[in-house]
């Protein structure tokens, strides 16, 4: 089952963790063969909030919520169950400075 | 059931004693609780009907466990037209499980372990976690379980239901922690185990000061934990309920009021359950490991062994605090041991402490911290400052009897 591990960092923490440390990680991750894909993120500053109202897009400045944590980076895994997905993201290395959500990954069910 | 002739008589009893290793099980071989729960039902009532005529099985248990296994995979498949093929798999995949391997007696009782652990897990909300175990673990009603927590039916009902959707949607394991795992999660069933006695020993609101079957459901459990796990911290635990409990008749008047440690009567405790209490102490103490439960339940056995409240050996009550303090430190921890402090060195000692812990600010508005510092005006003679403090107290308590506790030293007092 795919679970998809979101880490969150205070905007001062972003680079708390060496990159290195972070690129190892995936590597390791990669090779056990749980690892789908992750990425780091740019600061929130370079986000925009896209809407489709009525038709019309609007365009806003910023994340959707400006929460004190923002998200930093994601990992996707492919885990035996929650147990396992939880193990994974406790080895994440941002874990230690901010947060690591781990959101199980729905199926869609296009037919009803 | 309603128990008419002797099978049911004897069904009766077999619902009470291995319902709850049935469904165990039967999650395990269904993986589902909806399912399994159903499939438990069906299995005693297809019981009720065929054991009068066909006599009872050698193996009650493994016929429940069989015959509830089956009636699912056949309603499962029943309803297979409309299924998606994969579900249709799974169903056929149960049909080839050794039959003897599902209910010889290790793999039930890994299977209760499996339940708990799971019931507990720390990915469920706390609330969650405790109605689960009591709805699943302990077999209560979803209505029992809603008042002793004061809680209404349909809120309840619907945190279960959230709390299975969950295991079910986020894939948790039905399993029992690996040794690397096993602290943490432990720790997560001893908080609910604890948490549920307390309800029941000092509910939080209410008409009166305990709720005496949520405690002994809570030490049932606790009880079976240290079956299942003989773990130190599962053992201290079972002895902290038990110490605890067994003052319960002399914590209260026949009028329903609150009578202070100090102040019990010493020989309506239970001298049984402090004997168990005691051994299960030196236990825990000798695996020299002492973790938080160990040290309080070490606390408790003092406060047990004393043949009078004078006699209390209040100098080692204060060091195991201070140890408390050194692995689990809480501002809760900090006022139980400043009360302790105070019975050792006197008042002031006790009163310089709480002043900086309600000065510290997080339990400024905890009704226990302004009760304990009025007890020590009262006893300094500061009579001002300890009648603030006990109006302070009585506007944050809920429970009627510590209400008319607080009211009578206040009284006590005089003036205004």
């Amino acid at each position: 089952m795919k679970y998809l591990c979101l880490v969150y960092l205070e905007r001062e923490k972003l680079h708390a963790v060496p990159d290195r440390e972070c690129a190892d990680c995936g590597d390791r991750l990669r090779k056990s063969g749980r690892l789908l894909a992750a990425e780091a993120l740019e600061p929130v500053a370079g986000a925009a909030t896209i809407r489709v109202r009525n038709g019309a897009t609007t365009i806003t400045d910023g994340p959707f919520a400006e929460t004190k944590e923002q998200l930093a980076g994601f990992y996707l895994v492919d885990a035996r169950d929650f147990n396992e997905a939880i193990q994974i993201a406790s080895q994440i290395p941002p874990a230690r400075e901010g947060s690591v959500e781990v959101r199980p990954v729905r199926q869609l069910q296009p037919e009803p | 059931m309603g128990a008419t002739g002797p099978i049911e008589q004897t069904l009766d009893a077999l619902y009470v004693a291995e319902s709850r290793r049935v469904l165990a099980t039967l999650i395990r071989l269904l993986g589902d609780f909806d399912l399994a729960e159903e499939a438990m039902h069906e299995a005693f009532r297809a019981a009720l009907e065929q054991w009068p005529r066909d006599g009872m099985p050698s193996n009650p248990r493994a016929w429940l466990v069989s015959t509830g296994r089956f009636k699912a995979i056949d309603s499962m498949r029943r309803g297979a037209r409309f299924r998606p093929l994969d579900d249709v798999g799974d169903a056929a995949a149960l049909g080839v499980v050794d039959p003897v391997a599902w209910t010889d007696d290790e793999s039930v009782e890994d299977d209760r372990l499996r339940l708990i652990f799971t019931c507990c897990h720390p990915a469920l909300a706390q609330d969650a976690q405790v109605a689960l175990t009591l709805r699943e673990v302990c077999g209560l009603t979803t209505e029992e379980i809603a008042q002793a927590f004061l809680t209404a039916p349909p809120t309840l009902a619907q945190r279960i239901v959230r709390a299975k959707a969950k295991i079910r949607d986020a894939r948790i394991p039905y399993q029992v922690p690996s040794a690397a795992e096993l602290p943490d999660r432990l720790d997560a069933v001893l908080r609910v185990i604890y948490l549920v006695f307390n309800e029941g020993y000092s509910a939080s609101s209410g008409t009166t000061l305990t709720r005496s079957d949520l405690s002994a459901e809570a030490i049932r459990l606790g009880r079976l934990l240290v079956d299942l796990l003989p773990e130190p911290e599962a053992r201290a635990l079972l002895a902290l309920m038990l110490l605890h409990e067994s003052r319960r008749t002399a914590r209260t008047s026949a009028s329903g009021d609150l009578i202070l440690l100090d102040e019990q009567d010493r020989s309506l405790w239970n001298r049984e359950q402090i004997a168990e209490g005691v051994r299960l102490v030196q236990v825990a103490l000798s695996s020299r490991r002492a973790g938080p439960y160990t040290i309080q339940s070490a606390i408790a056995a003092l406060h047990a062994e004393a043949p009078t409240a004078a006699s209390t050996d209040w100098a080692q009550i204060v060091g195991l605090y201070d140890a408390l303090m050194r692995i689990d430190p809480s501002p809760v921890v900090a006022l139980n041991r400043a009360v302790a402090v105070a019975m050792r060195d006197g008042p002031a000692a006790g009163l310089a402490l709480i002043e900086a812990i309600l000065d510290a600010g997080e339990l400024k508005d905890y009704r226990l911290a302004h009760a304990a510092r009025a007890d020590f005006c009262r006893r300094l003679g500061r009579k001002e400052d300890a009648r603030r403090s006990y109006k302070r107290a009585l506007e944050l308590a809920r429970q009627e009897p510590e209400r008319r506790f607080l009211q009578r030293r206040l009284a006590e007092l005089g003036g205004p």
